[in-house]
């Protein structure tokens, strides 16, 4: 039988900030996230990679942290909401969604955000049909979603435009 | 003037930074325990043995309660006791708790919790509808009947009478948060509880009783939840007590919340039902009569099946003047997760069912079904008034208008005929165009829930801090309570602090349900908030001997005749005089009279209407839909604050739309859920809302006197999403001359069928 030793030392980035922690390997990202380092922004909205609400980006790309193990941030570099904003100024979807009442319960608005940022950062002038495809890995129960994709398409103008 | 503004939601800029905290965000100390209950695995049987060894003995384990354990009451009902936290000597649905662990993390409680040997001798288990018909499983002697009339003698009289029978599926909350609670041990035996709840003041009466403590000793603190959708009304009830239960024993803070496959398994759902219906009509498609029955699944225990399947029967009517009603309504127990509240409470199965019959009779009468409806509406004002199969004069109608509005709006006329061409000119997708309204009674139905407090404190500085019974959910309740109170006062709303409802500071509170939140809690804050006013006015009027009639409270200041001062000052110089500047406030809904075993009388202080169209493709070849675009015109009264108002609007459309077309909920013969995760059952997602989305209020105000002429908002719209299923039927009616007899929730299976018998 492998052993498999109880903690493990990982050493990473997070929002631009070297932490490192002790996890345990069989320990999701999102739980090393939320328990670890007090980061509460992503959330477990099924633990299985259906919902999106754990949203973050590892070294850029979109994952859903529910499905990465804590020890494969070792080295990488970890984006989370709590990173979006610079200091106290919004990034534009965060005020846009704002703005355009894209929120209600709130609850799956960090992965929404997360994963609107990413797409606008691969294509800053997707259609509507491609937010919506993009967007199809993140459940809300709120809304019925048509302020979100009006709140992304209306970012992606404004960032075009330089606004 | 602040109410009535589309401010954004109080926790707006929360909620985009990730900074909102939910129960499971809740810092706790490092000795918290978690917690994950042991569950059934089986539908029905009596329990034979419990083997908790390998439990005890598992990793990070502390604690495992069985029902013996519990030294004071073992139950989690909202009504009638019958429901154990813990199963004593039969189990009665896959899934329910039978022990609890207390372990140093989540993983090891959900982990240990696998462990043990659970010996069950297995019982026949109830699990359809059929299934309990014939065993005559149910909770009361026989079914519950009201009639207006005599049904038969009108259907017998009637040019035509229209039959059938409709299934209608039920539907999981899929609240984004799961259930989730904490409980924190205090000094001298008292409990401090964190819960995602609707209805606090439940959970501190089922957290004392659990401990045997007066409710005083135990506070209930809820901030806001992940969404709630009835699903928090009362299911938050076992979490919350077994950590008040598993925190008394063990003395240490205990945190649980359900992963989502537990919460699906575990948490009740909507009704779903079985609706048989007889419409008699005139030959002019004039409904004289109608015979409804409603066969309810209600699950093992009662909960709050009684009243969300009395609801159903006082919305058989929906918008329309049926002078001869029957109704008979069977509340059966099976051997499932107990059917709970689920936004609208039963209204929605009880209007779908006429509004099912209409489309069924508009199929056999070829007729236009907006036609039909139309020309069955109540009166409108200025006309005789009429009256519901309960007896209930119908005042405010004002869908009439309300339809025609939408119908120019939505350019239905020209889009009918343009469906109707695309039909003509292509074989494998048919379209489907439909409309349907929605009128739905507001107020609880048990008279005494319709009251509400507040507590409202002005400080020496002007900042005011608020408090009343309602729980946020996401509806934007607070945020639109908090610009009544700003009103009041005359002062921008960032100057009202909105505070965690709080069972030590509003006492014996209602849930936030049956979209009351802010009729009943505006008005209440309103009261608190006009208390301290009068007090100020007074107190100015004596100061400056001018009448109250001179002194305006305005833009943060305060104009005694021609002086001004800041509205801070004033409080200031109150408080120096010695003013009290803290008041409660309290509520109770007039005009109510409610006799619901008789089933007359007047439930509700008043209706709230709306209209939806919806345009919708279906694909012959797969059965697969798509919703292409909605129409929606909803009355919100005077709106308190319309961007949250839409918002409530857009998101019942989407998830009514979605009960009906693709949320599926499947039981194997044993019992046993089978759609436990979002990887198979289906709420709809960005790709599954309607492409082109029109909302608008409709722009009229509350004939009676709520907060500022406003409309509850929150459970209606759900119902508009009844047009997102007709339009599917329309289309599916265009592939041949027969009915397209369409179950709900119309799936890509259950659509091809239909097209396969409307050809037939
Ligand atoms: S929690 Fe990770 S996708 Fe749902
Ligand atoms: S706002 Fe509640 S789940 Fe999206």
């Amino acid at each position: 039988m492998t052993r498999i030793p109880t903690r493990t030392h990982v050493t990473t980035t997070v929002n631009g900030d070297p932490v490192d922690f002790l996890a345990d390997p069989r320990e999701t990202l999102l739980d090393c996230l939320r328990d670890k380092l007090g980061l509460t922004g992503a959330k477990e909205g099924c633990g299985t990679g259906d919902c999106g609400a754990c949203s973050v980006q590892l070294d850029g790309r979109l994952v859903c942290s529910c499905l990465v193990l804590g020890v494969e941030a070792e080295g990488r570099e970890v984006k989370t909401i709590e990173g979006m904003a610079e200091g106290n100024d919004l990034h534009p979807l965060q005020a846009k969604f704002i703005e355009h009442a894209a929120l209600q319960c709130g609850i799956c608005t960090p992965g929404i955000l997360v994963a609107t940022e990413a797409l606008l950062k691969k294509n800053p002038d997707p259609s509507e049909e491609e937010v919506r495809y993009w967007l199809a890995g993140n459940l809300c129960r709120c809304t019925g979603y048509d302020k979100i994709i009006r709140a992304v398409l209306a970012t992606a103008r404004d960032l075009r435009e330089g606004v | 003037m602040t109410a009535g503004r589309p401010l954004p939601h109080d926790s707006a800029a929360l909620h985009v930074s990730g900074a909102a905290r939910y129960v499971d965000d809740i810092p706790l100390p490092a000795n918290a325990l978690h917690l994950a209950f042991g569950l059934s695995p089986e539908a029905h049987g009596r329990l034979r043995g419990l083997d908790l060894d390998a439990v005890r003995q598992a990793a990070g384990v502390i604690a495992v309660f069985t029902a013996e354990d519990l030294r004071f009451a073992n139950d989690v009902s909202p009504s009638v006791h019958d429901e154990p936290l813990l199963a004593e000597a039969e189990v009665f649905y896959h899934g329910q708790p039978i022990f609890l662990v207390a372990a140093t993390s989540h993983r090891a409680a959900r982990k240990a919790a696998k462990l043990a040997k659970i010996d069950v001798d297995p019982l026949p288990a109830i699990v359809t509808i059929d299934q309990a018909l014939s065993a005559d499983s149910r909770f009361e002697d026989g079914p519950v009947i009201w009639q207006n009339g005599d049904v038969d003698n009108a259907l017998a009289r009637a040019a035509q009478v229209i039959e059938g029978s409709v299934e209608l599926g039920g539907q999981e909350h899929f609240y984004l948060e799961g259930q989730a609670s904490a409980a924190l041990p205090q000094d001298d035996g008292d409990m401090v509880v964190h819960s995602s709840t609707q209805h606090p003041t439940e959970i501190q009466h089922k957290v004392a009783e659990a401990l045997g403590l007066p409710m005083h000793a135990v506070r209930v603190e809820t901030r806001r939840m992940g969404g709630g959708f009835g699903g928090k009304e009362s299911q938050g009830n076992a979490l919350a007590v077994a950590c008040a239960v598993a925190a008394q024993a063990t003395g240490r803070p205990c945190k649980m919340r359900y992963d989502r496959d537990d919460d699906m398994v575990i948490t009740g759902k909507r009704h779903d039902f079985r609706i048989g219906y007889r419409i008699g009509v005139d030959g002019t498609g004039r409904l004289l009569a109608a015979d409804f029955t409603h066969l309810v699944r209600c699950g093992w225990a009662q909960d709050l099946s009684l009243p969300v399947a009395d609801r159903a029967m006082l919305h058989a009517d929906n918008a329309y003047h049926i002078p001869v009603m029957r109704i008979e309504s069977h509340r059966l127990k099976t051997n499932t997760a107990s059917a709970t509240a689920f936004r609208g409470f039963g209204g929605p199965q009880g209007m779908f069912g006429i509004e099912r019959a209409l489309d069924h009779v508009a199929h056999v009468l070829r007729m236009d079904p907006v036609d039909l409806r139309r020309r069955n509406f109540y009166s409108g004002p200025g006309a005789p008034r009429q009256h519901t199969h309960y007896g209930m004069e119908v005042e405010d109608f004002d869908l009439r208008p309300m339809v025609s509005a939408l119908l120019q709006r939505s350019d239905y006329a020209t889009r009918r005929a343009s469906v109707d061409q695309w039909n003509r000119e292509n074989a494998v997708l048919k379209k489907g165009l439909a409309l349907s309204p929605v009128k739905f009674g507001i107020s609880f139905t048990l008279t005494h829930l319709n009251q509400a407090g507040a507590l409202v404190h002005v400080y020496q500085d002007g900042s005011v801090a608020m408090n009343h019974g309602g729980t946020e959910m996401g509806q934007g309740l607070n945020q639109k309570v908090a610009q009544v109170a700003a009103r009041i006062f005359g002062i921008g709303p960032d100057r009202v602090r909105i505070t965690a409802t709080d069972t030590a500071k509003v006492p014996n509170t209602s849930a936030t349900a049956a979209s009351s939140g802010s009729d009943l809690n505006g008005m209440a804050v309103k009261a608190a908030c006009e208390t301290i006013k009068s007090r100020l006015v007074q107190h100015l009027c004596k100061k400056f001997s001018v009448s109250d009639k001179e002194i305006r409270f305005e833009d943060g200041k305060v104009k005694v005749c021609d002086q001004v001062f800041s509205f801070a000052d004033v409080v200031q110089a109150a408080y120096l005089a010695r003013i009290s500047l803290s008041a409660t406030g309290y509520y109770r809904t007039p005009k109510l009279s409610w006799d619901r075993v008789k089933g007359r009388g007047r439930p509700f202080f008043y209706f709230a209407y709306g209209v939806a169209a919806t345009e919708a493709v279906v694909d012959t070849l797969t059965g697969e839909s798509r919703i292409l675009r909605a129409d929606i015109l909803h009355d919100a009264g005077a709106s308190l604050n319309p961007a949250l108002d839409i918002g409530q609007v857009e998101g019942g459309y989407v998830q009514g739309a979605g009960w009906l077309t693709m949320e599926e909920l499947l039981w194997d013969d044993d019992g046993r859920l089978l759609t436990h995760a979002p990887a198979t059952y289906k709420i709809p997602t960005a790709r599954d809302a309607p492409e082109v989305f029109n909302v608008a209020l409709w722009d009229g105000e509350n004939r009676e006197e709520t907060i500022y002429r406003s409309k509850a908002v929150g459970e209606p719209p759900f119902m508009l999403g009844i047009s997102a299923f007709l339009a599917l039927s329309d289309a599916v009616s265009a592939c041949g001359p027969g009915y397209a007899d369409l179950d709900a929730p119309a799936t890509a299976e259950r659509i091809l069928a239909a097209i396969n018998r409307v050809r037939a």
